[in-house]
This record gives C-alpha cells, structure tokens and sequence, in this order.
C-alpha cells in the first residue's frame, strides 16, 4: 500500500490557502443530498457536526454519553494555543508552527502542523463570537499565559476550565442545530462497528445503551472524533469510558493506525494512592508557571518537605535545564520525574512522587495572586488528598494522559478508507512523537471548525453519494456480528469482572510500554497480553441482559478492544528503534540521559494494516520531508 | 473501614424500584466516594448479584455525569464538591450511607441510580446559544469586555449541567441551570444582540419539560458543586421581564 500524505505543493505558508482554491464545491442546494455521520461530541466532533449542519449537510451525530456536553475535551484544564501574537512578544503563525514541529520531535507532518497554527487565529475569534468567556485583563483585551515548552505567551484560557468553556461553545452551536432540526443527535449510543462495502465506508453499527438494541446508520462520509487510547493503561488521566473501540472497529475494517506508540505521559498528576485507584487527576501544568519541581538530595530521606533545608533540595529540572527550568516540555518533565523516583528519591507515602512547590511564588506575588490563578486546582488537589497546597508542597507524578498516534489520515483527513475521516485525538496527524501544552483543544477545534468543512465538502463532490442503505447485506452481516459478541460476552459466566482484566492489562502497558521501554521489556509484554486476552474470553464474567442498559457490557467490549490493540502498540514500540518525543527507548539514549533519534532510518509515520488478532500487523511507512525547518537536536537546556 | 450502604435499585423506568443494603468492607478513607462504589460492585460481581448502575465519567468533578443523592443531599455532604470529588475521609466507620438518584419529574430513572436528563439538552436547543455560524466573525480582540463583566459570564458559564439544582429544590426547579446560561450571555455583548429571545424561548422549552418554578428556597445554590449562585436567577428574571417590556429587541 503506497501511503499518499497528498500534502499540496508550493511554499508552505500557501499550500492551505492552495488546496482550499482547488478544492471541489458542493453546490448550495445539492448539499442536502449528501450526509455525514460523526461518531463523538468532544470539541472535534462538536464543532465538525455544528459546522457540516450549518453548510447545509445532513448531520447524525453520535455519542456514548447522556449528553453531548459531557465528552473527555470538558477535562482540558490549561488552555488554548493561538497565534495571535497579542502580546507582542515574538510569536508568530511560524512560531507557533515551529514550535509544535519540535516539541514533537520532528516526527509530525510539516503542512498539517502549519496548517493548524495557521487556523489557530481563527479558532480564537470563534470562540469568541460564541460567548465563551475567555480570561481578559483590565482593559477589555483578552489575556495569554506562557504553557509548557513555549517561550511566549500564546495561551488563551477561561480559568482552570477552558477545555469545559469551548466545549460548551461548540456544544452550543450543535445544540443550535439540534434545534434547527439539522443535526439529529443520537446519546447514550455507541458505536461498535463500521461497515465498508466496496473498498469505501458506508455507515456505522450501534448499540443503544438503554435499550440495548443493535441498529445500522448509512450516510455518505462518516468522521471519527472519538478521543484517544490512553486508557490502554487503565489508570489515566482520561475519563472512565474513554476508549480505542471505534477507531479499532475502523482499524480491523482496513484503515490504518499510524504510530501508536506515541502516548504522552503527564508530568503533573495527582499519585496513585492505593490499589483500589480508578483514574488519575491532572493538575494543569500551568501550575508549573509559579510551582517548583523538587525531591530531596538524600536517597530514602523521610523527613518532611519543611524539615528539609534549601541546600538538600534537589530542583532537577531547574539544574537541568536551566533555560526551561520546570517549564521544560512534558516528555522531559515526566521521565526525569520517573528517574528521580528510580533512584529512590521521591516523596510521599508510596515514594512514587515529586514536590511541587508554592512556597516561592506565595512569598513573591502573594497567596492572593496564587488563589486567583489557580485557586480551583488548589481546591481540587486539597479535595482529593487532603493536604492543602499553600501549606505543604502538592506532590506529583507523572501519568497517561494523551496519544499522539492515532488512524492514520492524509491532508484532508481521510483514513485509507475512502469516506471515513478521523478527526482530533483519534488521528496521528498534528503533533508528531509530543504535543505541547494547549494544543489538543487547537487541533480538535480545527479539524471540526475550519479543515473538515472544506475536505469533506471536496470528497463529496468528487465521489459522489454511496448509494448504500442499511438493508444492505453488510450491515446485517455487521449487525450479526455485534449480537453474537453480545451474547458471547453475556454466556461465558467466569470468575472474573471485567475491570480486573483491565487492571491487568494495564500494569502490563504502564510497567513494559509506558514512560520508558526497552527491547526486553516490550518482548515481555507481547508474551504476556496473550493469555489475559484468552482468559479474558474463557472467564469474564458480565451479569444482567442484553436488552436494557448494561455497564458491564460496555465495558467488556472496550477492554475486549484494548486487549487486542495493546500489542500493536508494543509492536510499534518494539519496530522503532530510536527515542522520540514521548517514545523513549532506554537503549537509545544520550550520554546524558536524554531521547536520542534515530533521523537516517526513522524519519517516517509507522502506519499499521491489521493481519488478524495477536498477529503482528503489516508496517507501511509514510516518509516524513522536512522542507522548511532542519532536523535539530531538542535541545531545553 | 466497614459501612452499610441502603441503595436504590430499579430494573428500568417501569419498574417500581427499592432500597437494597449492601456492605461495603475494608473502604480506605483515602477512596473517592465512587471507587467506594466500584469495591462494593466487584463485591456484588462476584456474589452473582448485577452490579449497582451509576453514571460517570470524568471522575474530576467537571464533566457533569455524576449523579447520586447521597444521605438526602444531592452529591453529598461535602459543599462544592461533586460525588466523584468526595472522599471518604468524609465518613467514619459504621455509617449508614443512603444513596439514591436524582428525583424529578423531568428526570425520569433509567436503572438503579441512572437518570434521563436530556430535558437539559433541549433546553439548550431552544436558546443556549449565540446564533453565530463557523466563519466570519470578527477578531476576538475587536469588541472590548470588561473584566467584570467577562469574570461574571466566567462565573455563570462554569455551570456543569449535572442537574443537582433540580434534584434539591422541592419544586424540582431548573431556574438556576437556565439562569445560568442566560445570564453568561446576557452579560456579553455577543449574547446581547438575541438576549431577549433567548431568555424566553428557554424558560418556555423549560415549562414543557414539566421543571418546576423557583419559590426562593435556595436550596440550589447550596447543592450546587460549582458553586453558581442564584443571584442569576434574579438576572434571568430581570431579563425575562425586560423581553416581556420590550419584546421587539432581540
């Protein structure tokens, strides 16, 4: 398979404005012949779903959660990237793009990363113009903050809760057109298949959550945005039913899935506190604007933090890197977090933690300035350990909290299925092996708001309407399918509950592919995921029926889906034998410890094509070219 | 430590519905209140009895799916905290726990602690919106705002439509989840320019729906986990009344 980015020619800052020109337009009164299912309703879906129905496309939009309002994006916390250079302090469209091809290791692909610095601006006035109420100083002007790994203030916010303010901008457009009419808006259904018929995607299978019943939905395109796969190691930043399930479905139907061992470990997330853990919280990492990253000098130091003098601290990241200091990007935070750890100098109960502390910032701009900044997250840390943070140092650890691989798309974000897009965190395209801080809410908003709009509308009017409806034999075929799996699940009657399989599952992925890997170890992993799949399908056991609302159901079909993608993660890992971004290889490593690439054999996107389960999947590489910037070392000392 | 828990259980909608008692053993103070919950299910797993139905998701207090009236209170004891938020360092050994769904005309029970709450969705869709399409908007600096005004559309908009306001007032009221979003656009010149309409289709698509109206007991405000205060419910009021006066603006 010949994998064709379709990246336009010409100079860099022309090609969107290029390809947007020679994109084909669906004529005004023909755009309600054509429909568009979006399956997810986070800020990519939202905004895709809104924007389609706007234009005059027909809109179905799907999610799994009681309303729209509540997907994962709403848990953003930081910020928003935009290049609007308001501050006059250096930032430009170029910046921003250059910015985000480093911080991902240069690993990602320069046109689609351009392209989402350049639409940045115009997410801002957007969001704007939708009432959200961003953070804005004394005189009327909105404000920016400097976020991890930028060295301008390019960061718009509402509070700690922007992911949950330009959430609920685009789902108050989409309730706009659920009201009009133009969206028919389907809640608490998930997706569990995707049904292709002729080499291009025709629909979709659900499962209404309530009822239980299994049903097809035929249109023309249908558009992923469906989150990442982050919960592959059970404890994650992400909410509890965010899952890998639709894009896998996708995955197993003949798209690809491009480099999924890219997952992000947070720097800033509450520790684990007990065996019991469901997920993990994340401190926004604006908080490392003003809070200092330390543990102590002495390894086995049980002192506490106000018992240990200044000169046996050891502020690592400070020391480090002294020009990042404890704004050095997430990847590097995370893993010297881990080393520090290793070494048997974190803090805390477990000892798998690291201080970060107020103190400094408190006697500097005061306890005021630091409770109007970030007096919701202090509130939130002190709500969950009971440990008030203007007091004692808050302790950290890092935790899963994004992936940057995902389907694979091309520029119009299509997958190598024609017809099926793949929107957001549910695609590989915009962040290489990292993402920076307050990027994730900027790709989700543009693909939704001001890519999708103009590449679905051309694959439309070259293609053409699929002319396949549900009483196709495909979908009954998928529909079967979907019902005999069901009914699998509910008959085996085992011993164990769903969730200890992905516990399981998940301490595996965290200990063998999680912030550092190794040859031995992803060896390990790839023996050890097998027999839990196959136990899993001998003896789990799922109460209760199929034809009412069944959370355990649900979850045996994600963690079903997470056992058989886990090992093409391992694989990818495995393949690439270097150290990018969040990918850290511990044979591959700088002599001080730091991501060593491997740009000769490794400069491409691993694109992988599903050879049945528990076999290793095919590699196709898509060449990265880097025609603008210069393969650099990163290099935040 | 050990607790008693009293449990509402409901097959589905038509079923009548009925406290249960659970033990839930060997709870860690250092639990959230739902992973209390998550021990008692893998519990009830293994006894062959279905476990407790329950919506969540986020688990950090801001996508809104948490739901459980926790001994009477709607999210617990603890003030401005959602059941996800709370920990069990709140509870002591040998309490009694009673939890039960929100209840409210508006919101029918799906099973055991789950409820219906698209009432809020189209309440929404009536009006919780600024009517501007994807495009051509101006720049997001060209219309000045104050900070006052911006920090209070900021306090209204952190709104997490969990439905607590309903489920405490004895009216089954959702003034304080519309006057909400009224009042974050109300007090933006972006949402001004439909204010009045706005404010009139909602409360109307609010009626409908069978919410009750507000008698003033404040009950919302103190169950809120976000904290909104009902002084937007005098600000919608006030803007329902201006829409009445004036009906042509907007």
């Amino acid at each position: 398979m010949k994998l064709d980015s379709k990246v336009p020619s010409g100079p860099l800052p022309d090609k969107w404005t290029k390809h947007k020109f020679e994109s084909k337009l669906v004529n005004p009164a023909n755009k309600r012949k054509y429909s568009a299912i979006v399956v997810g309703s986070g800020l990519a879906g939202a905004s895709a779903a809104a924007t389609l129905a706007e234009l005059g496309y027909v809109v179905s939009c799907f999610c799994f959660q009681d309303s729209p309002r509540r997907a994962h994006s709403i848990a953003a916390q930081g910020g928003i990237n935009g290049a609007k250079n308001y501050q006059n302090d250096g930032d430009s469209v170029y910046r921003l793009f250059y910015d985000t091809i480093k911080g991902g290791d240069f690993r990602g692909r320069e046109a689609n990363t351009y392209r989402l610095a350049e639409v940045s601006v115009n997410i801002i006035d957007q969001c704007v113009a939708q009432g959200v109420p961003f953070a804005r100083d004394y005189g009327g002007l909105l404000d920016n903050r400097s976020f991890g790994g930028a060295q301008v203030s390019r960061t718009f916010y509402a509070r700690g809760q922007t992911g949950q303010q330009l959430l609920l901008g685009a789902y108050s457009a989409l309730s706009r057109q659920i009201g009009l009419g133009t969206v028919e808006m389907h809640t608490r259904t998930e997706m569990l298949d995707l049904v292709v018929v002729d080499g291009r995607t025709r629909g979709i299978v659900v499962r209404d959550l309530i009822t239980g019943k299994i049903s097809s939905h035929a249109a023309d395109a249908v558009l992923l945005a469906t989150g990442g796969y982050g919960n592959v190691f059970y404890l994650s930043t992400n909410a509890k039913a965010c899952n890998v399930t639709a894009a896998y479905r996708a995955y197993k139907k003949g798209a690809l899935f491009a480099n999924p061992c890219y997952t992000q470990i947070h720097p800033t997330c509450i520790p684990v506190a007990g065996d019991y853990q469901s997920k993990l919280t994340l401190m926004s990492e604006s908080l490392r604007n003003d809070g200092r990253i330390w543990v102590p000098k002495k390894v086995g130091d049980n002192r506490a933090a106000a018992d240990i003098p200044e000169a046996e601290r050891d502020y690592y990241l400070e020391r480090k890197y002294p020009s990042f200091g404890n704004l050095a990007p997430r990847d590097i935070s995370s893993r010297s977090a881990k080393e520090v750890c290793d070494e048997g100098r974190g803090v805390g109960e477990t000892k798998v933690g690291v201080y970060l502390d107020f103190a400094d910032a408190i006697n500097r701009l005061g306890k005021n300035v630091i409770t109007e900044r970030y007096g919701n997250l202090f509130d939130m840390y002190e709500r969950i350990t009971g440990e008030d943070p203007y007091t004692v140092p808050m302790r950290i650890y890092p935790a899963s909290h994004y992936t940057m691989g995902g389907l694979w798309v091309d520029y119009n974000l299509e997958s190598t299925i024609p017809g099926l897009f793949v929107l957001g965190e549910a695609n590989f395209s915009d962040h290489g092996a990292n993402r920076l801080g307050a990027s994730a809410l900027m790709q989700g908003l543009a693909d939704g708001y001001f890519v999708i709009p103009y590449t679905l509308g051309d694959f439309y009017a070259r293609s053409k309407q699929s002319g396949i409806t549900t009483d196709h034999e495909a979908f009954k075929k998928a529909e079967q399918e979907a019902i005999d799996r069901q009914e699998k699940f509910l008959s085996i009657n085992g011993k164990r509950s769903v969730d200890s399989f992905h516990r399981e599952l998940g301490k595996v992925m965290w200990d063998y592919c999680g912030m550092g890997r190794n040859e031995a170890g992803l060896k390990k992993a790839l023996e050890m995921i097998p027999p839990i799949r196959e136990e899993f399908w001998q003896n789990v056991k799922v109460l209760g029926n199929g034809d009412e609302l069944n959370q355990s159901l649900e979850k045996a079909g994600r963690v079903a889906d997470f056992l058989e993608f886990a090992e093409i993660m391992c694989h990818d890992a495995l393949d690439r034998e270097e150290s990018c971004g969040a990918h850290f290889r511990e044979e591959y490593q700088t002599e001080e410890g730091e991501a060593k690439r491997n740009d000769k054999k490794y400069t491409y996107v691993a694109a992988w094509e599903y050879n049945g389960v528990g076999v290793k999947p095919n590699l196709h590489k898509e060449e990265l070219e880097f025609e603008n910037v210069e393969l650099a070392t990163r290099s935040y000392k | 430590m050990n607790l008693t828990l009293y449990v509402w259980r409901q097959k589905n909608a038509d079923d009548k519905g009925r406290m249960e008692t659970y033990a839930a053993k060997n709870i860690s103070t250092h639990m959230s209140f739902l992973e209390m919950l998550d021990v008692v299910n893998e519990d009830l797993i293994e006894q062959g009895i279905e476990p407790i139905a329950f919506d969540h998701d986020c688990r950090e207090g801001i996508c809104g799916m948490c739901s459980l009236v926790v001994n009477g209170r709607p999210h617990g004891p603890e003030k401005a905290t959602t059941i996800c938020q709370l920990h069990m360092r709140h509870f002591k050994e040998g309490d009694k726990i009673y939890i039960e769904p929100w209840r409210a005309k508006a919101f029918a029970v799906v099973k055991d602690l789950v409820v219906d709450r698209s009432a809020l969705d189209r309440i929404m869709a009536a009006g919780g919106f600024v009517s501007v399409n994807t495009g051509g908007v101006p720049d997001g600096n060209s219309i000045p705002i104050s900070k006052v005004d911006a920090d209070t559309a900021m306090d209204a908009a952190a709104c997490i439509g969990c439905g607590a306001c309903v489920a405490s007032c004895k009216n089954a009221s959702a003034m304080l989840f519309v006057a909400a979003k009224v009042s974050q656009f109300a007090s933006l010149p972006q949402g001004k320019v439909e204010a009045s309409r706005r404010v009139r289709a909602m409360i109307d698509q609010m009626d409908v729906e069978g919410f009750g109206n507000c008698t003033n007991f404040q009950e919302c405000e103190a169950a809120c986990p976000k904290e909104i205060s009902i002084k937007f419910i005098a600000k919608m009021n006030r803007e329902y009344l201006k829409s009445s006066v004036a009906p042509s603006k907007g």
